[in-house]
């Protein structure tokens, strides 16, 4: 096992290596008598087979339904009696469980989440049951204007690679897997040189990372980390879909690119771009334009979500069926002026006194430090990120930030879907 | 070890405010939240969705903050700022680093008193909500409710939505709404919040050299009609293309201080797992539900995707409210059967005792759970004040501890008899061709 801890006046968690490669950050805080536990495996919806999108939504379904020494229902009492929900999620790159839960319940509470992670049995009973509830999710998602726009914009960008794909598969591929499609995909890809543990709350760091090793020592490695992703292609014209839906009362517009990775020198330029344009106070420039001029939304925004590969930065705006085209071609002058005069130095200030300024908030509670502390060791930014981060952003120029706009928005390269009551044309 | 916090501290200064201020030194934050007592509640009709429609208004300046200088006002501090209008209450927050809580109470008071309403913005905020109620209506959920909610009233202003009927929204004058407001947005209809890493003697002061200054209003008239006794069962049904289909029912239910309120509240944990008392809490993870009577009954047997309950503290008598979702296939006859059933036999028999221990246990953790911001406290200090008292709030935890199945036992009766009850039906029709 090894040990560090830096130094500095931040967050400063302790960090621990486990023999097995198993990485565990622990953060002692006193604010509630809680504990935050966040485990996270490296094995998100990208390890999807090919032709089996799905199987890691399936697992996140079943994963808690029995292990090897406890039936369902025992669990489901261990959690209620002690009135914890797990949160069991998935990302493109992640598979997550994590919960809240007393102090008093802490060791009690890892050793089962621990067991839940390492020793599912994924009874075929239980298995039936989350399929039917995955299929009517899976058709309430097919009735939801807002899904399907960006559903289908993730399909058009990310062509053949796996952020394109649906996290929770089709109904075909749900009502065919099994239970040793399940097997082979957790013995696969989840070990212990895959896990990313965090714990933060009213609990001893040394105790923590003691229950921790406890728990999770003699988990087994996996030979490697096996995912490989295609290249991403930028689009190279615009494209437009439109899906109607003409049972519904408003249209959701979805408008994107594919932008950059988390390590691309850029980012930090990119982040400050995309929160001045469509997220700073009500939806930055967009939302001055689209909601605040011209009334046409209750919501517009844009996302960059920098990845391991080249996420996307996406639009979205909800409007009436009749302004579809004009919040279209609102968004088309927005992208066109940002691209030709870039943003005044005023914008760019706001916009990190906003991020750098926002951080004791959103350190301020325990989920809020795990979310950090995994983002941190996730993406390998270093122990002391959280004293790093306001340097970074503040050392963004104006000239980087409108290079940065000019690299990844581009009009005649914007793809542009369109779910709702709406029945369309093609535009520009 | 964790130091127990100070108790809160309430003032009332010369013009009717409610200040209430606690400590809390956690981290170098403050949150300041200013509660006016108007929700949908208090509107007539024509002016349905007013409330709402004025607490958007009351962003967009003020005669000393310019239009142009709302955005960013908090955002550069690195703080957030909101609000939300429901069915007792209107609400506005900012939560920020502490050296901003004169800027914060600034804005609060300034928009107590100088909110502009010009007419322009009056115009471009109209089709703003009609947005937000044609967003709402795309969830077939949401939509369901809206009408049960409709349905189970037929006397009381709680049966419109806050949101507003369109017709309202698309009548409604400049003149209806800075009215409301001035009527409404006066010191004595109002609490104003502050917790945080502040000196409360300190915060007193800033409050009163903020806000003393306001005029206090006259009084304002509050709803006078009590719902009828409901005397039968009320059924509707939606049929609209979709994809799923979805129950529900409502009961009418006591308000936050009549004793039942609490036995309710265990209830509904034992039915569909303990939710807590906060409805802003960023704690928005599900219920501990895989043990509840209504989880194994429906989603376990595979007659629904998802099950919830829902009995939120209000001033007035409100409702308690179950819903399913019908898995694919499933009538919703067949899922109906089934909870009637389980809501018939809980009334009947009432909880037993290792049920109720653990739904107090899960409730004495969302009580701690969804009180870990400063934000979240401050939240939970101002609700309970405008729709009861602080110490509804505060001896929360003491009143669950004692409740007894009987107790529990006798609230279900009470509460789930078929005769109160109004059920909902949501049926999707195929896609037209």
């Amino acid at each position: 096992m090894t040990v560090a801890r830096p130094r500095g006046t931040g967050l400063s968690p302790s960090r621990i290596v486990l023999d097995n490669g198993a990485v565990f950050l622990a953060k002692e805080t006193t604010t509630t008598p809680a504990v935050s536990i966040s485990l996270a495996v490296r094995a998100g919806s990208a390890s999807d087979p090919q032709g089996a999108e799905g199987t890691t939504w399936l697992l996140s379904r079943v994963i808690d339904r029995g292990t090897e020494s406890r039936s369902a229902s025992e669990i489901a009492e261990e959690l209620d009696n002690r009135g914890i929900t797990l949160s069991i999620s998935v990302t493109r790159h992640l598979f997550s469980i994590a919960c809240t839960c007393l102090s008093a319940d802490f060791d009690a509470v890892l050793s089962l989440v621990g067991e839940i992670l390492m020793q599912p049995s994924l009874p075929d009973d239980e298995l039936a049951t989350r399929k039917g509830e995955i299929i009517t999710a899976i058709r309430q998602d097919e009735d939801n204007p807002a899904v399907r726009a960006n559903e289908a914009l993730m399909a058009q960008l990310y062509p053949d690679h796996p952020y394109g794909r649906r996290t929770k598969g089709s109904i075909e591929i749900v009502e065919r897997l099994g239970r040793p499609d399940l097997q082979r995909h957790h013995r696969g890809w989840f070990g212990s040189n895959q896990l990313i543990g965090v714990i933060v709350g009213d609990v001893p760091e040394a105790s923590a990372q003691e229950a921790a090793a406890r728990v999770f020592g003699a988990w087994k490695p996996i030979p490697s980390d096996p995912l490989v992703l295609p290249p991403v292609r930028p689009a190279t014209r615009r494209e437009m879909t439109v899906i109607p839906m003409m049972n519904k009362s408003q249209a959701d517009i979805a408008y994107g690119f594919t932008a950059v990775k988390r390590h691309d020198p850029d980012y930090y330029a990119c982040w400050l771009m995309n929160n001045a344009f469509g997220q700073f106070a009500i939806g930055g420039r967009l939302g001055d334009n689209i909601r605040e001029k011209q009334g046409m939304a209750y919501y517009v925004s844009s996302s960059l979500d920098a990845n391991v590969a080249e996420g996307p930065l996406a639009i979205r705006a909800g409007v009436a069926g009749t302004n579809v085209e004009r919040a279209i071609a609102s968004i088309d002058e927005e992208v066109r002026r940002l691209v030709a005069d870039g943003l005044s130095a005023k914008e760019l200030d706001e916009s990190k006194q906003f991020l750098i300024g926002s951080m004791p908030r959103a350190l301020e509670t325990n989920i809020g430090i795990a979310n950090f502390l995994q983002n941190e060791e996730f993406f390998g930014l270093g122990a002391e990120y959280d004293l790093q981060l306001p340097g970074r952003l503040r050392a963004v120029t104006l000239d980087a930030a409108n290079a940065a706009a000019r690299r990844l928005l581009d009009v005649d390269r914007a793809t542009v879907v369109v779910a709702g009551p709406y029945s369309g044309h093609s535009i520009g | 070890m964790r130091e127990a916090l100070a108790a809160p501290r309430t003032t009332r200064l010369a013009n009717g405010l409610t200040v209430i201020v606690q400590e809390v030194h956690t981290a170098p934050l403050a949150s300041v939240w200013c509660w006016y007592k108007v929700g949908s509640k208090d509107e007539r009709p024509g002016l349905t969705g007013v409330s709402h429609w004025v607490e958007h208004m009351n962003f967009k300046g003020t005669t000393n903050i310019p239009r142009d200088q709302v955005k960013g006002i908090i955002e550069r501090f690195g703080g957030s700022w909101n609000g939300y209008t429901w069915i007792d209450q209107t609400t506005y927050f900012e939560t920020a680093t502490t050296d901003a809580l004169d800027r914060m109470l600034f804005i609060e008071a300034e928009r107590m008193a100088n909110c502009l309403y010009h007419p322009d913005d009056c115009e471009s905020e109209r089709t703003v909500i009609i947005s937000e109620l044609q967003g709402g209506e795309n969830d077939p959920d949401q939509l369901l409710d809206q009408e049960l909610t409709a349905t189970a009233f037929k006397a009381h202003t709680y049966r419109h939505p806050t949101i507003g009927w369109l017709s309202d929204l698309q009548t409604m004058s400049r003149d209806d709404l800075y009215g409301y407001y001035r009527r409404y947005y006066v010191p004595n209809n109002a609490t104003l919040v502050i917790v945080g890493d502040v000196d409360a003697d300190d915060a007193f002061r800033r409050a009163d050299r903020q806000f003393g200054g306001i005029q206090p209003g006259a009084d304002v008239a509050r709803v006078r009609t009590i719902e009828p006794e409901q005397t039968g069962e009320r059924r509707l049904t939606i049929r609209k293309e979709g994809t799923t289909a979805y129950w529900k029912a409502a009961f009418h239910a006591p308000s936050a201080t009549d004793d039942r309120f609490v036995p309710l509240l265990v209830l509904d944990a034992v039915l569909t797992g303990a939710k807590g008392l906060n409805l802003w809490s960023s704690f928005r993870v599900s219920p501990p539900q895989r043990s509840a009577r209504l989880y194994r009954a429906l989603v376990e047997r595979g007659l629904a995707s998802s099950v919830s309950g829902s009995i939120v503290p209000t001033e007035q008598p409100f409702l308690y409210t179950v819903s399913a979702t019908a898995t694919d296939g499933t009538r919703l006859g067949d899922l109906e059967a089934v909870m009637i059933q389980e809501l018939d036999r809980v009334a009947a028999e009432g909880i037993t005792e290792s049920e109720l221990r653990r739904a107090q246990a899960q409730l004495r953790a969302r009580l701690v759970f969804e009180n870990d911001s400063v934000t979240n406290i401050a939240h939970q200090l101002g609700y309970f004040e405008t729709i009861a008292a602080t110490d509804v709030f505060r001896t929360a935890p003491s009143a669950i501890a004692e409740v007894t199945v009987a107790d529990v036992a006798a609230a279900a009766q009470a509460t789930l008899a078929s005769l109160n009850r109004t059920v909902g039906w949501y049926e999707p029709l195929p896609p037209t061709p």
